[in-house]
């Protein structure tokens, strides 16, 4: 069965090369002022201030490495965002990714079956409740990285928007907290993949998907029930 | 008779695996190796430059953020610190490239003063007196750091467009270079900041004289500039037809360094 349209196989993995490097980046240029107090102040709320990412994390070498690559993909990540948000809204697949309605209890039927309180899976569409939450997360936290990302690049030209978020100082850990999210979001999805519904992972390439592999049909947690049933 | 299941080709993978064994690779080595191998792939991706191939993409990205930034830049757009931003003061950091803090040598090199020329109609020099003749102003002001910091001081000096004005920067000026006697630190800039209300020839900071540390007698300031592009220990402002680079600029950070 066709399950992911050529668009959004090719924006998907477009996106995951651009937000690697966005990431890399992004931490290779904070690396070199890995705080966010204003010289002579204080800073509240970050409790690692000083304390350099490791630099295996990073991405571009040096600060004015990282500044171009991430100020070049930076237009990858957006013009491919918006391939894919227009996309889904005029083919109709948001329908598949908005919160429907009994969605908290949706969500609270997908947790108690994967802490084992309840035994069957729920019955789903094409995503569970909480893949559906996650994936309509993934471009609202994507566009709040994108914004905090100018006022951050802009902060006199664009002044109004970043004083909209508290200032240069803010915004700029605001777009930090944006990147964590992000980041969070994408291991979650990878560990849920794997251990879950590897069987997706073909459907992002050729766009095929067996229903009767999906995790649903095997009753699947993660790392339970793997394989195919035998029935 | 002869075994017809005789394996005659055994000979071979003994050989091969002979060959293995005496390069001494046994299959737990060979995983491990792989592994490794694939693993420093990876690695090398990490904390790289990225590939040689990809700098020209991002030079054409530069220059398309160039011309975005340059759309952006408006001469009404003025920075203005937070309200409740404390002032730096001592805070205050300082950056030279020479190997100790630049110091005017009069005694060798004369009384310090300040050239400008260039495509003016008439090129000055002026001393420490004569710029703090002319017409002063002082804003607070944010400074950001290519490295993502920032402070807040308050500068005092002379607009650069009313030097500009004073001497005839002519029409054709449409880049402008701003040298220091900081080894050879120089930056150049767009006219169009450099003409920004908010960019000065600042010779004081927090209501003193620039000392050494910060850039003496004066340096430029603008808030629409990465600290980088904003030369101190300015010894000379050039009106040009074209634009040359500068200390950073041609080190691999963008030349345009606006805010």
């Amino acid at each position: 069965m066709k399950r992911h349209h050529a668009i959004v196989r090719i924006t998907h993995w477009v996106n995951a090369i651009a937000l690697t490097i966005m990431v890399g980046s992004g931490l290779r240029i904070f690396n070199a002022y890995p705080s966010f107090a204003r010289k002579g102040g204080t800073f509240c709320c970050y409790p690692f201030a000083g304390k350099p990412i490791p630099a295996n994390l990073t991405f571009g070498g040096w600060l004015a490495g990282a500044r171009n690559w991430h100020f070049a993909m930076m237009w990858v990540l957006v013009i491919n965002g918006l391939v894919y948000l227009a996309f889904i809204y005029l083919h109709g697949e948001w329908r598949d990714l908005v919160p429907r309605r009994g969605i908290v209890r949706d969500i609270r039927e997908m947790l108690k079956f994967y802490l084992t309180i309840r035994k069957d899976h729920p019955r789903q569409g094409k995503h569970n409740a909480l893949q559906r939450m996650a994936y309509f997360a993934m471009p609202i936290v994507g566009v709040l990285a994108v914004v905090t990302g100018i006022a951050i690049w802009k902060p006199v030209e664009l002044a109004p928007l970043t004083n909209l978020m508290g200032g240069y100082v803010w915004a700029r850990y605001w777009h930090f907290w944006t990147m964590l999210l992000l980041v969070a979001l994408t291991i979650a999805h990878i560990f849920m993949v794997f251990t879950v519904d590897p069987y997706s992972i073909p459907s992002m390439i050729t766009g095929r998907y067996r229903e009767d592999l999906s995790p649903e049909a095997r009753n699947a947690r993660p790392f339970i029930h793997l394989l195919p049933r035998d029935e | 008779m002869s075994d017809p299941f005789e394996l005659r080709d055994r000979p071979r993978i003994r050989e091969l695996t002979h060959l293995a064994e005496r390069a001494g690779i046994d299959r737990r080595r060979f995983l491990a190796a792989t592994g490794g191998a694939l693993g420093a792939m990876v690695l090398a991706a990490c904390d790289s430059m990225g590939p040689r191939s990809a700098t020209s993409l991002l030079k054409f990205a530069e220059r398309k953020n160039e011309s975005i930034e340059r759309l952006l830049l408006r001469h009404t757009s003025m920075d203005a610190p937070p309200a409740g931003a404390k002032p730096a003061g001592s805070h205050f950091p300082s950056y030279f490239v020479s190997d100790s803090v630049p110091v005017w040598d009069e005694a060798a090199r004369g009384a310090w003063h300040l050239e400008v020329g260039g495509l003016v109609s008439k090129p000055v020099q002026l001393s420490l007196a004569d710029l703090a003749a002319l017409p002063r102003v002082g804003y607070k002001l944010d400074h950001f750091c290519v490295e993502g910091w920032t402070a807040v001081a308050t500068r005092t000096g002379v607009r650069l467009s009313d030097i500009a004005r004073f001497v005839g920067a002519q029409p054709t000026a449409q880049y402008v270079d701003f040298q220091s006697f900081d080894s050879d630190y120089h930056e150049s800039w767009d006219i169009e900041s450099a003409m920004h209300p908010q960019t000065l020839v600042v010779y004081a900071q927090d209501g003193h004289y620039l000392n050494a540390a910060w850039g003496a007698p004066a340096r430029i300031y603008s808030p629409t500039k990465l600290g980088y592009k904003n030369t101190k220990y300015l010894t000379r402002i050039t009106f040009m037809p074209t634009r040359n680079g500068g200390y950073w600029s041609d080190r691999g950070y963008e030349w345009y360094g606006g805010v």
